[in-house]
């Protein structure tokens, strides 16, 4: 063993810039959350009185009661949207307007929110004036808006799933004679159940995190999460949202960390049969 | 009979492969292509003082077909400079916002990906989690740190370094520093993605024939990832292009960018036909990289 120690490579000491970037600012939200004092910037002691008055805001907390519907809906009509398409696009060959469709699926990862957001608008309004839907625009109207850009990204994660996934198992159930729809249902989506699951909190916290396309199709009714926070933090930094944002830190940590650990644990159990298959 | 009992499933099976295509298509094509006609018909529509605010473009009338197609939206959006001005602003602070994640973003997702196994997963999370909090918020972060009175200068100030606070806020400086820390996941991820497929005897071929690291790097590593290199700079490129949040909160007067001027033409001046055309023309400005980045991505769909 050497006493000279090693010095670190570069790209070790960018990722740990790159990490700290990414998390100081972060801690910043969240130690001045439990500041005494209104201004933000000077630290004036310990306080919760800012969370006592998050929970006190009946504006936010019916924000955040609609945006949680919001997303639960939009999340959920996403999976199925997107499963689909991915499934249809991995496993069905070539059929007509399959281009159309890969680009469909393709284009909202990158689309400027202010394109998306007024395009819909725009086809909201139309419709209103031919067919008399939607009368008014709100809850209902982000939940379209939400499940299309999110219904895009669930695609992408399950035909990810789907493209590693052995082929010959569903093949297998056909050539025994399981009709297609069983196949899927009873084969196919058991499989990629974990796929689906990151889909979904994936397009879950889209919805939530959503704030150019909601504004643009919300009428005056529905007030979500993030337009209560932009009217507010427009105005200037305000300790109630920092507030919210530890407790919106928190829960994401949470999530990541359970997830993190079930990830680890099954991928140690598959380890371990594995080495018991061998021996 | 047997045979005509498979006809009839075959035929059955054909329909309902019909059936299961047509409902993510019919609904993208409803939800997502055709409001971009829309798009494209408003904005050849004139302005008026109406609910909604705009003229029809087909009007029947004496037994004449009126057809209006105003192009006017268009000639006044190349007239005015502050729409052109706007348009380079967004461009130009992208491209220096998108070679800042690069820049960062490289080095992180090649050490992740010479990282040990056990480490990988965490590391990844750790990358991807603030994304998965709220956007809104890790913007809102920087206006405690970079404003006149905020963490910085107080530093700053507090340890005697200047004497005035500096002024970071509402500077093009600002609106960079947001759009980086708010994409620079998106960047590290596809990079990851790229790398650690990347095969590591190639490497050792390399030095094994002689090859010094940079060299290696260069002509070996570099080429490998370019895929990753893409679809990570299209990933933060576009969307920043029309970035919104980030302008209004850390951009100041100086920082004209197209997403926040289509926002006070739409929801300000309540222009939608101008609001329209200014969508269009950013489309246009985008379409090729878009296509770069479907063609990148579905080519890793379909492999």
């Amino acid at each position: 063993m050497s006493l000279v120690r090693r010095r670190p490579h570069f790209s070790t000491v960018m990722l740990i810039i790159g990490l700290l970037f990414l998390y100081l600012p972060m801690a910043v939200l969240v130690v001045y959350s439990f500041n005494s004092s209104r201004l933000v910037t000077v630290w004036a002691g310990f306080s919760t009185q800012w969370y006592s008055a998050l929970f006190r805001d009946q504006q936010i907390l019916s924000a955040v009661w609609t945006s949680l519907k919001i997303a639960f809906f939009a999340a959920s009509m996403a999976v199925c949207l997107g499963t689909v398409a991915a499934f249809v696009m991995t496993r069905f060959g070539h059929f007509r307007g399959k281009t159309a469709l890969s680009s469909m699926v393709t284009a909202p990862l990158v689309m400027p929110e202010v394109i998306t957001g007024l395009s819909l608008l725009l086809l909201f309004v139309q419709m209103a004036q031919l067919t008399g839907w939607p009368a008014d625009r709100g809850a209902s109207t982000i939940w379209i808006a939400h499940t299309t850009f999110c219904s895009a990204y669930v695609a992408v994660v399950v035909a990810a799933r789907l493209r590693e996934l052995d082929s010959s198992i569903e093949e297998a159930a056909m050539d025994l004679g399981s009709p297609p729809l069983k196949t899927f249902f009873f084969v196919t989506l058991p499989i990629i159940s974990p796929a689906l699951a990151a889909g979904w909190l994936l397009a879950f916290t889209l919805s939530l995190d959503d704030l150019v396309i909601a504004s643009f199709v919300s009428g005056p009714g529905a007030n979500t999460l993030p337009m209560v926070v932009f009217s507010s933090v427009r105005m200037g930094v305000s300790p109630k949202i920092n507030a919210l944002a530890t407790l919106i830190i928190l829960t994401v940590s949470l999530a990541t960390f359970l997830a993190w650990y079930f990830m680890r644990r099954s991928e140690a159990k598959r380890q371990q049969s594995l080495k018991q298959d061998a021996s | 009979m047997m045979l005509s009992h498979l006809t009839a499933t075959l035929r059955r099976w054909q329909l309902g492969r019909r059936a299961v295509i047509a409902f993510p298509l019919v609904w993208l094509l409803l939800f997502f292509l055709l409001p971009f006609a829309l798009v494209l018909k408003i904005s050849l529509s004139q302005g008026a003082v109406a609910i909604p605010p705009y003229g029809p473009l087909v009007e029947y009338a004496d037994q004449t077909l009126n057809i209006f197609l105003n192009l006017g939206n268009y000639l006044f959006l190349l007239s005015d400079s502050l729409y052109v001005a706007a348009y380079w602003g967004s461009v130009k602070t992208a491209f220096i916002s998108t070679v800042v994640c690069l820049l960062i973003g490289y080095p992180m997702a090649y050490a992740m990906a010479r990282a040990p196994a056990r480490w990988q997963l965490l590391l990844l999370l750790l990358v991807m989690l603030p994304s998965w909090t709220s956007f809104l918020i890790r913007v809102y972060a920087w206006m405690g740190i970079l404003s006149n009175s905020g963490l910085i200068n107080n530093l700053l100030m507090g340890m005697g370094v200047i004497e005035t606070p500096l002024r970071m806020m509402n500077t093009q400086f600002a609106v960079v520093i947001g759009i980086v820390y708010a994409y620079l996941p998106f960047m590290v991820l596809p990079l990851y993605a790229h790398l650690t497929r990347l095969d590591n005897s190639l490497l050792e071929a390399a030095s094994d024939l002689g090859s010094r690291k940079l060299n290696t790097f260069i002509k070996v590593t570099l080429p490998l990832s370019m895929g990753g290199i893409i679809a990570g700079s299209m990933l933060v490129f576009i969307p920043a292009v029309g970035e919104f949040v980030i302008p209004e909160l850390l951009g100041g007067p100086d920082t004209l960018m197209i997403g926040k001027v289509l926002w006070e033409e739409f929801f300000l001046n309540r222009d939608w036909p101008i609001a329209s055309a200014l969508a269009m023309v950013m489309l246009l400005l985008l379409l090729v990289p878009i296509v770069w980045f479907h063609r990148y991505q579905s080519r890793e769909l379909e492999e």
